[in-house]
């Protein structure tokens, strides 16, 4: 890791608050960034030891009990080389049980890092070496993958410089990471979520929102509330408890990234949130998008794009003006943001843009994408303009004469025929009855900002896809869910209930299609596994670890079983997962099994 | 300044002094930059026809022209790339309302990778052990298995709340009532406590009941709930075997509905329900309703055959936090037909409107 020491130190002297927080801090995560050299690394990365330890950690001033790693929130950067090994000696200084899941990373399974799949765990106490070769190169992360240990600042971002030439050119790197604190426990929070679903909602659409014309109209608010569905309920755990940071920064710490105008910089950004999908932009400037996942990806220019937890892109940005810009990471229900500053100088602030109006699920977001939208979303200008649609009033009556009045929908929200490996549970409170691929959008809320936002479907692989096969099959699998009871599960079985693994033949390809059942996005995370998503890209699809299934909606992959061993495959909202929604995939040699 | 030109400033600025930035040897870029120019292979090498997916231009965006591996077109240097077809987006499309403006052309000629059907090989056969155990002492995976799959959907929680708690004003004695409900267990089978009762300050308590149930979740919303009931208060203390639901009905109504069979096989029974009216986001309106019945006279109880008795209560609650609510209200409750006849032979009242000021607060 390149840290220029001397300009950090110069850089922070102007404010001693800021130096006051250093303590707490990696260097590159330093209240004021100068950014990371692209220089290669050193052989040093060889031999990486990790310490894991309670400690505190201060975010915007305030002080909460946190898990940090080498003594800092998040844990330190570490930066690999593609080809060399990594001796990475993980120690457990908590009277608990951890462990460290390498995020994205290709290597044997028995180095994955999860307890009960991958190995037993590293006990209190105890120290566990990791081993293993790097074959890739990117933007990944790590974090613990035990209890809730990742809520408290138990995660931190890997970088791993290709092996041959970077085919992204640029002046200047700044580490990323995003991720969500609250002053609960994370016990707390998980608690308040099975008494009191909706429990963190705290934007709920009231009388007073009637009376004053705003959010749906009284009929649809009939309608939903006959299938007791909560347009609102975007995310579970959102800006009431949370304070959304950058680096272990608060919105008012201002994390500020350095450049010099003109500079080509990149930002290698990792959600390493427990529950936040965010909305990232950095207005005034547009970013490219280079690599997604770790993976390059054809340069994609943008003004915003949604990043799932566990997700990572890196963006060029080429500010040229000398002035300050603020960066963006607003949360999907837009209950809050985190907040940086992108400057020539340190102590410079850029305007913040306020919070736009929180979305609300529509039809679509509820499985009904093939049918008619009594809120509209689907009828964007363009196709008002192309008469495929009216966007006014018009639209509930289409619906009712398509035979979805209140009444026929309440009995199609739970129809188990049309997902008949879904076990009939109740832990799962809606089957979409016409889920349709959703890779195309940008995700809830920003169909309509009036700019150009990443979508799945924008994405293409820079290199070619390294198996071209058509897949041999394909597989369903149900993301299910009771809001009212917070339960989470896979075709309605949780992980508690269910201890058979997914299997899958060692070098055979599958189609996966995720079917969302619930009205809430989940991104899903393949361990062990880049998949490649089927968005019509032919063999250039973009390849991903993680992927954000649209509520209501399909996203479609298809992936090679290479990796030999159990793998977790989850949820990467923790609470979520934590409620169930897991499973075990098995890669075998054929003829092992059984 | 409009939006749009700053943009296009930007990207052309972009494409121009990028090129001078990754020659000038900018702070630590030391050997790399030049060396993706001459060898490393780029998408719009392949002339093969194999990355037929975008349009020709888009793969020359700004960094790759500024890095000296393609010329854009002089207009598409500015031009912000378009996503395959905005305006047909595939349900569109899939409800033959309009055809995708740019198709895969490797489709028309088969396709390639993921643009492959898929086939219908079977699934393999689900293993039986687990790999880890291969490489780990068995012991320990089974330990850590375990905690894996508990910590995975299998907790269990507790709770404890009172709906009501509060103070009534009315005609005569003030009075109290309680109402509190309480729970351990998983997300399927939980052990229920609930707890109710009334009295006037200064007499012995008037009613009150407690009941002890196992409720199990029999569908997305609703638990199915059995036990016991142990009444105290005026009249004989009687024992009931119960059998009730609770849950959330259709346009948000909080139900709950149960049937008591005492130990001297009298039958009654009891609704009632509640909505939760947001009027902002931390004041709220509720309003509720309770209807008890009987199958037969229990004079000694005071109750009468049919319905007994009914009670409708409005309040309205400010949320400090969700845990902690207090609130007002007003209560309207009356005895009905034998059991108000029962009620002015033994000189009591058979109902009024109280004044109600209380607190909602679970832990």
């Amino acid at each position: 890791m390149q840290i220029d020491r001397r300009r950090f130190i110069g850089a922070a002297a102007g404010g001693g608050a800021a130096a006051a927080l250093a303590a707490w801090m990696p260097a590159w995560a330093q209240p004021v960034s100068a950014g990371l050299k692209s220089r290669l690394p050193t052989v040093s990365g060889e031999d990486i030891t990790l310490r894991i330890a309670r400690q505190t950690m201060r975010v915007d001033g305030k002080v909460s009990r946190a898990i940090g790693i080498n003594g800092t929130i998040p844990g330190p950067l570490i930066r690999l080389r593609e080809g060399q090994k990594a001796r990475l000696t993980v120690v457990n200084d908590l009277d608990e049980d951890s462990s460290i899941h390498w995020h994205g990373l290709i290597l044997p399974f028995h180095m994955d890092g999860v307890p009960g799949v991958s190995f037993p765990g590293i006990k209190p106490r105890s120290t566990f070496v990791y081993e293993f070769p790097i074959v890739q190169a990117g933007t990944y992360w790590y974090h613990s993958h035990s209890g809730l240990q990742e809520q408290i600042g138990h995660y931190g971002p890997i970088v791993i410089d290709p092996k041959d030439a970077d085919p992204v050119a640029y002046d200047r790197e700044h580490v990323v990471v995003l991720s969500d604190h609250s002053r609960l426990s994370p016990e707390a929070i998980f608690r308040k979520l099975k008494v009191n679903p909706g429990h963190f909602n705290m934007q709920r659409q009231t009388l007073g929102g009637l009376l004053a014309g705003e959010d749906q109209s009284l009929k649809d608010r009939v309608e939903w509330g006959a299938m007791r569905m909560e347009p609102t309920d975007v995310a579970d755990v959102n800006g009431s408890t949370y304070t959304f940071l950058v680096n272990g920064h608060g919105p008012r710490d201002n994390w500020t990234a350095l450049f010099a105008p003109g500079e080509r910089v990149r930002l290698r950004i990792v959600n390493a949130s427990a529950m936040s999908i965010f909305n990232v932009r950095v207005p005034g400037l547009r970013m490219t998008i280079v690599q997604a996942d770790g993976l390059d990806v054809v340069p994609l220019p943008v003004d915003e794009f949604q990043i799932g937890v566990a997700e990572t892109y890196d963006v060029i940005v080429t500010p040229v003006e000398d002035r300050a810009y603020s960066f963006v990471a607003e949360v999907n229900d837009r209950s809050g943001m985190a907040r940086a500053t992108l400057a020539p100088r340190a102590g410079m602030v850029a305007d913040v843009p306020p919070l736009r109006k929180r979305p609300l699920a529509t039809m679509k977001d509820m499985g009904m994408g093939a049918m008619g939208d009594s809120n509209n979303a689907s009828c964007t200008a363009e196709h008002a303009a192309m008469g495929h649609c009216t966007p006014a009033a018009d639209a509930g009556a289409d619906h009712a004469a398509m035979g979805h009045g209140a009444g026929g929908m309440n009995h199609s929200m739970r129809d188990f025929d049309v997902a008949p490996q879904v076990k009939r549970d109740p832990g799962v409170q809606s089957i979409s009855p016409m889920p349709v691929d959703r890779m195309g959008e940008p995700g809830q809320g920003l169909e309509d900002v009036g700019h150009k936002v990443m979508t799945y479907r924008d994405l293409v692989a820079l290199d070619r896809n390294p198996d071209v096969r058509a897949p041999g099959r394909s597989l369903d699998i149900h993301l299910t869910g009771n809001m009212e009871r917070f339960m989470w599960s896979f075709d309605g079985v949780k992980m508690s209930d269910h201890h058979e693994p997914i299997p899958f033949i060692e070098g055979e390809r599958v189609r996966v299609n995720l079917i969302n059942d619930s009205m809430m996005s989940h991104p899903i995370h393949l361990h062990g596994h880049f998949f490649e998503l089927v968005t019509g890209k032919g063999d250039r699809a973009p390849r991903k670890h993680t992927v954000i299934v649209q509520p209501g909606g399909i996203a479609t992959f298809d992936f090679t079983a290479d990796a030999l061993g159990d793998w977790a495959f989850h949820c990467h909202l923790l609470y979520h997962m934590h409620a169930g929604m897991m499973r075990v995939v098995s890669v075998r040699p054929k003829g092992d099994a059984a | 300044m409009t939006r749009a030109s700053l943009l296009l400033a930007g990207i052309c600025v972009m494409a121009v002094t990028a090129p001078a930035a990754a020659r000038s040897g900018h702070g630590g870029h030391g050997s790399a930059p030049s060396a993706p120019v001459v060898e490393e292979p780029m998408p719009m090498d392949h002339g093969d026809g194999a990355q037929m997916d975008m349009e020709p231009s888009a793969t020359c965006t700004a960094e790759h022209a500024a890095m000296g591996h393609c010329t854009p077109e002089p207009e598409d240097a500015a031009a912000p790339e378009a996503p395959a077809d905005p305006a047909c987006p595939p349900e569109h499309a899939a409800m033959g309302h309009c055809t995708p403006a740019a198709p895969v052309p490797t489709a028309a000629s088969g396709g390639v990778g993921t643009d492959l059907p898929p086939g219908d090989a079977p699934a393999p056969p689900v293993p039986d052990d687990w790999y880890a155990d291969r490489l780990y002492p068995k012991g320990d995976m089974e330990h850590s298995r375990h905690v894996m799959m508990e910590e995975s959907g299998g907790l269990t929680t507790a709770f404890l709340g009172f709906n009501l708690a509060e103070y009534q004003a009315r005609k005569g004695r003030d009075g109290y009532r309680w109402e509190a409900e309480g729970w351990y267990g998983g997300d399927i089978h939980r052990l229920t406590i609930k707890s109710e009762g009334e009295g006037a300050f200064g007499e012995a308590i008037e009613s009150a009941e407690t009941q002890l149930l196992y409720s199990r979740a029999v569908g997305p919303y609703f638990n199915l709930q059995a036990g016991v009931r142990q009444d105290a208060g005026h009249g004989p203390d009687r024992t009931y075997a119960t059998v009730g639901f609770e849950g959330l009905a259709p346009y948000w109504f909080e139900v709950e509905g149960a049937l008591f069979l005492s130990g001297k096989g009298d039958l009654s029974g009891r609704i009632e329900g509640y909505y939760d009216q947001r009027i902002t986001r931390k004041l709220i309106l509720q309003p509720m309703a309770e209807l008890n019945f009987a199958v037969q006279d229990v004079p000694e109880s005071g109750i009468g055959s049919g319905l007994s008795d009914m009670e409708l209560g409005l309040r309205l609650r400010y949320e400090v936090v969700r845990e902690f609510a207090p609130y007002v209200g007003v209560e309207w409750a009356r005895k009905l037909g034998d059991t108000a006849r029962f009620a002015r032979a033994a000189g009591e009242g058979a109902g009024g409107v109280s004044l109600v000021m209380g607190v909602r607060a679970w832990f």
